[in-house]
């Protein structure tokens, strides 16, 4: 019998956590370079991507890639499930919506702004299967977004940054750049310029959000994008903003074109 | 609604030792965990996993508030006869969820 025994003694992570941030402080403040205060329009300030996948342990590679114990995989077959009973009425089986979650988030005409997979399939359970709303972060909504995101792993985001997508885009690209927060550090200073640096023992990787919907070891369960990035606010001492913001969904159009042919991953499994 | 996954090889003769495994959808709250406000969530475990062919018990196991979220179980059986495998899971707050798998090793 193998059983998996795992949680965090979560004081003592929250300590070396602040010590760590310190060290990036400091190191940021020297090696920034003068050029990053003002980005140059798609510019693009990585050389090279890599997924977070690579800085993970072993072990957690493996679970990502077992088709079998994947606990990502749960929700993958949930959101089968319910597409099965709530989606097939009109968009026929799931298989047929390959090639959709790589396009998000992009500008839906309905809604008239730019929104994320999660919200379009809440706009479509709400209006076209009449189905009560349900909160962002809702297992319904993860399951239905990892099992349409699932049938495009290993193809790159296609998304479109131009039309009546820039406006978001450049707002994300923006947000990237800005430092903010008690520690005054911008998204780039953690995943750009320090990006390999250990921060509390994991290796800060290039925040990318090719894994999303991702099984995280430390929530115990599948998370969205934006439940992650509320933590990297949380990290930096800035207020995070609501699931679903409009400003999280910027920032995930901006991320989602820095991936460039990062092919993805979801279900991931992440430390 | 708790989703399971198990998987059974496939192709599997009599007399084989066969690694059956097993996954489910459980938060596994351990007790000793507080929330946001200091106040302490309840334990919410799964207490029991146990595994029948036909009418005859092949594996069991109880299991404790240590053990992570969503568990994964293996375990080997030898395949002397055919059957319907019933996996169930048992936890607290009067959790149950029951699987079955025909199991038929060649001959
Ligand atoms: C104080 C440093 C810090 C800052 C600033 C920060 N993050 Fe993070 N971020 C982390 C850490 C630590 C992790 C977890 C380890 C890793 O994957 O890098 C993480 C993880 C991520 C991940 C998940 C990567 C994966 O593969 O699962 C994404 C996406 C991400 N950050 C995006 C952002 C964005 C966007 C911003 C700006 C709003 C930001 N981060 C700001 C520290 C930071
Ligand atoms: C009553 C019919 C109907 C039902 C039921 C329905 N949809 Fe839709 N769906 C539509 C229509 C019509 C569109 C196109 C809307 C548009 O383009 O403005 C659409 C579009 C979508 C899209 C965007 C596709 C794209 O190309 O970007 C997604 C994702 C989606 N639906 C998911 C779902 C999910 C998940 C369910 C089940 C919970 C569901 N839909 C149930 C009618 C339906």
């Amino acid at each position: 019998m193998a059983l998996r025994t795992w949680r965090p003694a979560l004081l003592i992570r929250r300590l070396s956590y602040i010590a760590g941030i310190l060290y990036l402080v400091a190191c940021s403040g020297i090696s920034e370079p003068a050029e990053h205060h003002q980005p140059v329009e798609f510019e693009r300030t990585l050389t090279e991507v890599r997924s977070g996948f690579d800085y993970q342990a072993a072990e957690t590679q493996a679970l990502q890639q077992d088709d079998f114990a994947n606990p990502g995989l749960l929700w993958v077959d949930s959101g089968r499930t319910l597409w099965a009973s709530e989606c097939t009425a009109c968009h026929g089986e799931i298989d047929a919506m390959a090639g959709i979650a790589r396009r998000y988030p992009k500008f839906d005409e309905a809604a008239a702004r730019v929104i994320n997979l999660n919200q379009r399939i809440e706009l479509c359970r709400t209006q076209q299967a009449i189905l009560p709303a349900l909160p962002y972060e809702a297992e319904e909504r993860l399951a239905l977004t990892v099992a349409l995101t699932h049938l495009d792993q290993g193809q790159p985001f296609a998304v479109d940054i131009t039309g009546k997508n820039a406006a978001a885009f450049h707002r994300g690209r923006e947000y990237f750049y800005t430092r903010r927060g008690q520690m005054n550090l911008a998204c780039h200073h953690c995943h750009e310029v320090n990006a390999g640096k250990r921060l509390r023992g994991e290796a800060l990787s290039q925040g990318q959000p090719t894994g999303y919907p991702t099984y995280r070891l430390q929530w115990q369960t599948l998370g969205s994008l934006h439940r992650r990035l509320r933590f990297c606010n949380a990290a930096l001492r800035a207020a995070p903003f609501d699931f679903g913001a409009q400003e999280y969904v910027d920032l995930e159009l901006f991320l989602a074109w820095r991936a460039a042919n990062l092919p993805l991953e979801a279900p991931a499994v992440r430390r | 609604m708790a989703k399971a996954r198990i998987n059974i090889p496939r192709n599997i003769r009599r007399g084989d030792l066969v690694e059956i495994k097993t996954l489910i959808t459980h938060p596994m709250e351990t007790g000793f965990r507080v929330d946001s406000l200091g106040v302490k969530i309840p334990r919410n475990i799964l207490t029991q996993f146990s595994v029948a062919l036909n009418d005859t018990l092949v594996f069991q196991a109880d299991l404790q508030p240590g053990i992570a979220a969503n568990p994964f179980i293996s375990f080997f059986l030898r395949a002397e006869q055919s059957g319907q495998l019933t996996f169930t899971w048992t936890g607290q707050h009067g959790f149950t969820h029951v699987e079955t798998r025909a199991f038929d090793p060649a001959p």
